[in-house]
């Protein structure tokens, strides 16, 4: 195998809790810490693995977003990617979009295996890995939770609700990341430093000759409703006696 | 008029109560037509489950050996076939849904919603993000297809007393072989289906091992409930993966949901928001978790969950 092409998007880190604008207008994001996409972080680490055993020549790790998603491709060259493309666009744009520019990018690089996160922590929608394999015509694996490649077929465990699932695809194909696939590497202060040296190449969805699909709008964000708060009670017999008042146990 | 064509979902015997669900969803789109599709080898028994569900129009089948298990890439363009006649193309958000609309979306040139959540008007929905702590409503342009996941926790399973009509179609679209099916492994259970169960007890980190775990499994058998996780006691080997509950494993509804140390990481919590009733035990009275829950006792899990059992007699 020669090359893996990642997905690298730029999220709200993990550890922030976002606060919905009053307007409904969106989330506030004005100053919240951005990081990489933690089921990014696993397709990479995966594609890094790969490259290592020596199954893999070259990684190549593809952001679309603003330009400042290229301190998230920044990030990914340090974990080790060979090289990164940032395709920049400052308007949301929807999974399919994502989809679109993903494909034109393959058209050129030609990658024989495509890792992506299984969803992104900020929109949860869990589509472009699917759309991606749909679109290219090839095999898709989501939810991965262990890759084997052999030659030019790859074996995938997968997560399922009943289980684990095992299938078997045909190379090139799209792999989604799973939480379980493995655990990311800590990126160190000689590799961030080696990192500024690496390629970073933009383009932008005009340029790539995808127009960005407008058939799904967000009109109006707001909080969740909050849960009630509810009771402390001092030891099991309240308890009891609490979900007995409530039909809960008989 | 709208029409909703819902894909079925189900183990190649039983339809799942996830479609159920689906279709409580679809009804909830005023002047709806709803037709459930059973893709299997031998769809007859599902049909004859999903044709009772009140609010199902049509029960349609498509029977081929290849659809004996269910490959997202063989199914999608076998519902791309069908979908011409349809306004509105449905899937369960789990882990079958998420896997096939994105494709059936993708080929049919639309955006999909995910994990729809309420219905606003035949075109418009909300949906969480940010593991639920935005809700979004999303608009599809009038000339487009809708194809979306439904948030099986936001609605009711569709009860039992309707009479669908079932009639067998055919769906031949050239299905390709580069992805092939080699097996499941599905702890075999007796126990309550998580994702459907009226009752889950879920253990987290702080059972320790996955032998302390049979604690749970103790006090879950006592109350009749499906077990659940929370991902460290997954990451950690206590429980299987399938157990998990939260942003990225289940997410569920049931009537009582007794969270046992678990802290209640916003992760885990979006899993569990739409319980009726949420009981939490931990030891620590700063957790999370106690924000959320209904009852909440602070205590040793390791004290309590005896005498809890022995409480219920």
């Amino acid at each position: 195998m020669q090359k893996i092409i990642v997905g690298i998007k730029r999220v709200v880190d993990y550890n922030v809790r976002v606060r919905v604008k009053p307007d409904g207008s969106g989330v506030a994001l004005d100053g919240v810490k951005m990081s990489v996409n933690p089921f990014d972080e696993i397709a990479l680490e995966e594609a890094l693995r790969i490259k290592e055993r020596g199954e893999a020549t070259e990684i190549i790790a593809v952001s679309i977003g603003p330009d400042d998603a290229q301190q998230q491709l920044r990030t990914a060259l340090a974990m080790g990617a060979d090289r990164a493309i940032l395709v920049k666009t400052d308007q949301a744009i929807e999974p399919l979009t994502a989809a679109h520019a993903l494909l034109a990018i393959i058209k050129t690089e030609q990658p024989d295996l495509v890792i992506v996160g299984k969803q992104a922590i900020d929109d949860d929608a869990a589509q472009t890995g699917p759309m991606l394999a749909a679109l290219w015509g090839r095999p898709q694996a989501t939810f991965c939770s262990k890759l084997t490649i052999n030659g030019t077929v790859a074996t995938i465990v997968r997560e399922v609700d009943a289980g684990l699932e095992t299938i078997e695809v045909d190379l090139p194909a799209v792999i989604s990341a799973d939480l379980r696939l493995n655990e990311p590497r800590y990126v160190k202060l000689p590799d961030i430093m080696k990192a500024k040296k690496k390629q970073l190449d933009v383009t932008d969805l005009a340029t790539l000759g995808v127009s960005i699909d407008d058939g799904l709008k967000t009109v109006h964000t707001e909080a969740p409703k909050a849960r009630a708060k509810g009771i402390l009670v001092k030891d099991v017999a309240e308890l009891v006696d609490a979900l007995k008042k409530k039909g809960l146990v008989s | 008029m709208s029409k909703i064509l819902i894909i079925a979902e189900h183990d190649g015997k039983k339809l799942s109560p996830a479609s159920a669900r689906c279709v409580t969803c679809a009804a909830q789109i005023a002047g709806g037509e709803i037709t459930l599709a059973v893709f299997a080898a031998d769809p007859g028994p599902i049909a004859q489950q999903a044709a009772r569900l009140t609010g199902v129009a049509q029960v349609i089948t498509i029977t081929d050996a290849r659809h004996a298990q269910s490959l997202a890439a063989v199914l999608a363009p076998q519902v791309v076939q069908l979908a011409a006649s349809y306004t509105h193309i449905f899937g369960a958000s789990t882990t079958f849904g998420k896997d096939l609309m994105p494709r059936v979306a993708a080929l049919l040139g639309v955006p999909q919603i995910s994990d729809a959540m309420s219905v606003e008007s035949p075109t418009r929905f909300k949906r969480p993000i940010y593991a639920g702590n935005a809700i979004i409503t999303v608009e599809v342009a009038a000339n487009r297809k809708v194809v979306a996941t439904v948030r099986t926790a936001s609605f009711e399973a569709a009860l039992d007393g309707g009479a669908a009509t079932i009639s067998a179609v055919s769906a031949d679209a050239p299905a390709p072989t580069h992805t092939r099916y080699v097996s499941l492994s599905a702890a075999a259970s007796d126990r309550p289906d998580l994702q459907s169960a009226p009752r889950v007890v879920s253990g987290g980190r702080a059972l320790a091992s996955k032998e302390n775990f049979q604690l749970i499994y103790s006090l879950a058998d006592k109350l009749n409930a499906a077990v659940g996780a929370s991902r460290a006691a997954v990451d950690a080997g206590y429980a299987s993966n399938e157990l998990q509950v939260g942003q990225t494993g289940k997410i569920i509804a049931p009537e009582l949901y007794v969270a046992v140390g678990i802290s209640g990481a916003i992760q885990h919590l979006t899993g569990i928001k739409d319980a009726r009733t949420i009981v939490a035990i931990n030891k620590d009275a700063e957790a999370p978790i106690f924000e959320v829950a209904d009852f909440g006792l602070v205590g040793d899990l390791f004290q309590i969950l005896p005498a809890l059992e022995a409480a219920l007699g």
